[in-house]
């Protein structure tokens, strides 16, 4: 039964070419990948669909093969890539596309000045052991502020997103605790508080209620004025998230596949909850495509992300890639092949 | 002996051989409707096989750890509990409406009225869950937090607070806003089939209590419920169906968290609800299997609310015909 | 005296009653007159031309609308009563005019367990059955997935729709000869014609409305599709989409989508009655 369906189907797919790609992921980068690609289909007519269900889903998907390219905020484990490796032959590239930030928000009625907080102290409150806003660890942090004795109320995000990865990354590096007990993944087992499907549910419920704490991308709490706190970074300084902190952070070492975690940067004036998204593509692009010609248009496509693409980065509010890892995004793309042509060099160009 | 057979229009061998084929074609179109059925729950099964193995069939159902990272246990009690409760609650909330709507519109209402409030009901269940979502999300959480939860949580702070703990945190998502949503939701059902078996029960019941000196409630509880309860009954099971299976709207307004205890007010997650939640989410195989399997556990419940709604109706209609 | 005012009370508990049953339909229908307010209020505002003949935009940039959705829909949900009509219908006709058939207990048992699940788990086999074996999200799957939705509401449907057909259309037919299945196909059917279309009608508002089965079959796409083999953005799937996206545009546009969501199935209800009313 299943195989009838699929040959009919096959048969029907091979004589309807379109021009068209499809993608799936990452739901931070989505504003900026749709931006893109409105303008890439002006540009050359070829239309790329791109949904946004979660780094996960796009994960899954890329592994099940059922999009040309997935796009993610967390990036493969070991693990993950060793298994795809076995189940395809192929390797999953990582290709750097824009920088991102993930700030602390809050609703404190009666506070306008900036709270900071430490890695440690965000750890605790979501570890549930802070559990007012008068605590002495965060009044010792912000002396000034008149904080007051509201119950703090957690939210966070219900479905797995590489906003959370980001978040969680950073707590379990700052927290042995938290390290520990939840750890980091797209999606934990959080010891307290709200999960909010989506990023808007995040904001909407902290905006709605006082004494609330949440975690979102920068450009929402900047799109949405909301106020979000200084974290301090391991230079000991406090750093509001800003794109300047944002790519300040991300000049560390790359790594040959590009696959780093750039939370708790060294940086001096880097901001430390903040990392990469990425596009991933398979190596053998002949697992996902269905002729040389889709493929070229993948890599292709991919490539005027790195180039010109990248242009549209400052107008959103994303972190355009660092000198560094705009290079070595490119060198991985070049290493793409369809059945063995080495199609990312031609495209690419080195 | 042939041409016996074949002698006229409406010969042996053209009926014998139309309605042998036309009954093989019926039922193999329809034996695609069990085909189906099975095969969703086999796929389920076999999804679900690896997690329900490792934790055992009811270790899964009962255990209380949901850990996709650290342990990698995966236990649905918290999912189960949130689904129990919340499809309980709802259902308790809207039975007695839905009675009402159902007797109002079989009963009491003009012709005209009553066509209005049937044609309301079909809409109320035919209006998108996502719609629902939409409005519970934008408008009602938020309202019922300013109007509701909070009041009674300042109040209760105030003169018992000990009851506190119980009433959980006011954002407006949580436990109680999903009762209330899934409530007004399942409304129809129950008064859709209650409806229908009121209007089953024979005139001759009905007159047999007038005649008798009653007044309209009383045929209502001396001649009609009693004849009908079956049908209100299987309507409460299938609403009741309808609400532990209901995805979208719980999952917008319910707060998504699986921390046990549940509070009134505080946030609560359903099995449907989690694997909305994490299903395009989960990377590691025991993870996406573990929400496979509440699936399969999802159409175990579904499968043996409906064996009960049936067993009552049928036991019903024969108690029906007993006293007839 | 004591007759008199037990009656008297007996009047009023009546009165009290039929007070309650009345205040108990409002609370029934209260919320679905709040939901409808909303969606009125609030999508009107959202709703003009270009709603309906333009795309939709990236996130940020005002203006756009939703025609792929739109056309999406009625492209998927057609999809699926295509595949549900012959099943649906078949079962339908089975439970009715076969009633010892011995596959009747599991054929209803199945199609009220089917209509019972939660649609999501419909959407997960689909995915499996035509999803991966093709290798990518397609219009098609999602058809698929609303088929399974309907099928058992067609089943249902079609099954109460037939039994209203008075037992002497049958033996009329058979008395003047004719065969079991040309009673059925020539005097049931068309006799229940228009019942039967209501129930499809109904199945089809109700798969117009899900998400949830669609979110891993025919999966979205900002631009117009009609090619049912590539991914096909549908209305429920992109009002999901948008109420839970930070961007205040976006959340008009969910409004007007559930308008017009809304719009559509009652339109498909209105229809539906309208058909019934004039036969059977």
């Amino acid at each position: 039964m299943k195989k009838l369906v699929f040959l009919l189907l096959t048969t029907f797919a091979g004589l309807v070419f379109a021009q068209s790609l499809t993608g799936a992921g990452a739901t931070f980068p989505y504003p900026l990948y749709a931006k893109m690609f409105d303008e890439y289909n002006k540009l050359t007519g070829i239309k790329v669909n791109y949904q946004s269900i979660g780094s996960g889903g796009g994960i899954r998907q890329l592994s099940e093969r059922t999009v040309n390219f997935a796009g993610s905020d967390a990036f493969l484990s070991d693990e993950q890539m060793k298994d795809i490796k076995a189940k395809t032959g192929a390797t999953v590239l990582h290709i750097p596309m824009a920088l991102g930030a993930v700030v602390p928000t809050y609703n404190l009625p009666g506070v306008s000045k900036t709270l900071n907080f430490t890695g440690p102290l965000l750890a605790d409150i979501f570890l549930n052991k802070v559990k007012t806003w008068n605590d002495p660890a965060i009044q010792q942090l912000n002396p000034d502020a008149k904080l007051p004795p509201l119950p703090i109320t957690v939210v966070h995000r219900s479905d797995g997103s590489g906003t959370t990865f980001i978040w969680v990354d950073y707590l379990s590096k700052v927290s042995r605790e938290w390290a520990q007990t939840v750890g980091r993944g797209t999606s934990v087992q959080w010891p307290t508080g709200l999960g909010g499907k989506g990023g808007r549910l995040v904001a909407g419920v902290v905006r709605q209620t006082p004494g609330a704490i949440g975690y979102v991308e920068l450009i929402y709490a900047k799109q949405n004025k909301m106020p979000h706190g200084a974290v301090q970074n391991k230079a000991g300084r406090f750093v509001l998230a800003s794109l300047a902190a944002t790519s300040e952070a991300a000049s560390v070492v790359l790594p040959g596949d590009a696959r780093v975690s750039i939370t708790d940067t060294a940086s001096p004036s880097g901001y430390p909850v903040a990392g990469f998204t990425w596009i991933l593509i398979y190596d053998k692009l002949e697992l996902v495509t269905k002729s040389e010609a889709e493929a070229r248009e993948v890599v292709k496509l991919i490539n005027w992300m790195l180039t010109d693409g990248q242009k549209i980065h400052e107008t959103l509010d994303y972190g355009a890639l660092p000198d560094v890892a705009d290079a070595r995004a490119k060198s991985l793309l070049s290493r793409v092949t369809y059945q063995g042509k080495p199609i990312g060099k031609e495209i690419v160009g080195n | 002996m042939t041409r016996s057979l074949t002698r006229g229009p409406t010969s042996f061998m053209y009926r014998m051989l139309g309605d042998r084929f036309f009954a093989a074609f019926v039922v193999l179109l329809a034996s695609g409707v069990v085909a189906l059925a099975l095969l969703m729950a086999w796929e389920l099964y076999q999804g679900g096989s690896e997690p329900i193995r490792r934790f055992g069939f009811f270790g899964f159902l009962t255990g209380t750890e949901w850990d996709p990272v650290i342990a990698k246990q995966f236990g649905a009690w918290p999912y189960v509990a949130g689904t129990l409760v919340t499809s309980l609650g709802a259902l308790a909330l809207s039975f007695f409406p839905a009675l009402a709507a159902a007797i109002y519109a079989a009963e009491y209402a003009p012709r005209w009225l009553a066509s209005i409030i049937n044609y309301l009901l079909d809409l109320t269940a035919a209006v998108p869950s996502v719609v629902y979502g939409l409005w519970g999300i934008f408008v009602m959480a938020p309202w019922l937090r300013e109007h509701l939860y909070l009041p009674a949580y300042l109040l209760a702070a105030e003169k018992v607070p000990g009851l506190l703990p119980f009433l959980g945190n006011p954002t407006g998502y949580g436990m109680l806003t999903a009762i209330l949503i899934l409530a007004a939701m399942i409304v129809p059902f129950t008064a859709a089939l209650a409806r229908d078996a009121i209007s089953l029960v024979p005139q001759a019941q009905r007159e047999a209590a007038y005649a008798l000196g009653a007044t309209r409630w009383e045929v209502m509880l001396l001649a009609i419920l009693p004849l009908s309860k079956g049908g209100i009954i299987a309507g409460a099971f299938l609403a009741l169906g309808r609400a532990l299976g209901e995805t979208m709207a719980v999952t917008m307004v319910i707060g998504n968290s699986h921390k046990l205890p549940y509070t009134l007010f505080g946030p609560a997650a359903t099995m449907p609800s989690v694997i909305a939640n994490e299903f395009t989410e989960a990377v590691e195989q025991i993870h996406l299997d573990s929400l496979i399997a509440l699936g399969f556990y999802l159409f175990l419940v579904a499968l043996v609310l409906n064996l009960l709604a049936g067993w009552v109706i049928r036991r019903q209609m024969q108690l029906t015909k007993g006293v007839l | 005296m004591n007759r008199g005012l037990r009656l008297r009370q007996r009047y009023l508990r009546d009165r009290v009653m039929l007070g309650l049953v009345a205040v108990g339909t409002v609370l029934a229908l209260l919320v679905l007159f709040l939901v409808m307010g909303y969606a009125l209020v609030n999508g009107l505002s959202a709703l003009n031309w270009d709603f309906f003949v333009r795309d939709m935009k990236p996130p940020g940039e005002t203006g756009g609308g939703l025609r792929q959705a739109i056309v999406g829909t009625l492209l998927v949900d057609g999809v699926g009563v295509l595949i549900a009509l012959p099943f649906g219908i078949a079962a339908g006709v089975l439970l009715s005019e076969y009633p010892d058939h011995p596959l009747n207990v599991p054929v209803r048992l199945m199609a009220d367990t089917l209509n019972g699940m939660p649609a999501i788990l419909k959407g997960l086999v689909a995915f499996v059955l035509i999803v991966k074996p093709m290798g990518g999200f397609s219009g098609l799957s999602g058809g698929v997935a609303l088929g399974f939705i309907m099928v058992p509401i067609i089943t249902r449907a079609t099954e109460g729709v037939l039994s209203l057909v008075p037992r002497e259309i049958r033996e009329a037919g058979l008395a003047l000869g004719l065969p079991r299945w040309q009673v059925i196909l020539a005097l049931v059917l068309p006799v229940a014609r228009a019942g039967i279309v209501t129930g499809v009608l109904l199945a089809f508002a109700r798969a117009a409305g899900e998400a949830a089965p669609l979110l891993f079959t025919s999966f979205g796409s900002p631009f117009l599709e009609t090619n049912l083999l590539k991914p096909i953005d549908t209305l429920p799937l992109r009002l999901f989409q948008f109420a839970i996206s930070p961007y205040e545009d976006w959340h008009r546009q969910a409004w007007a989508a559930g308008l017009v969501l809304f719009a559509m199935i009652v339109l498909t209800s209105l229809l539906a009655r309208w058909a019934t009313r004039r036969r059977l």
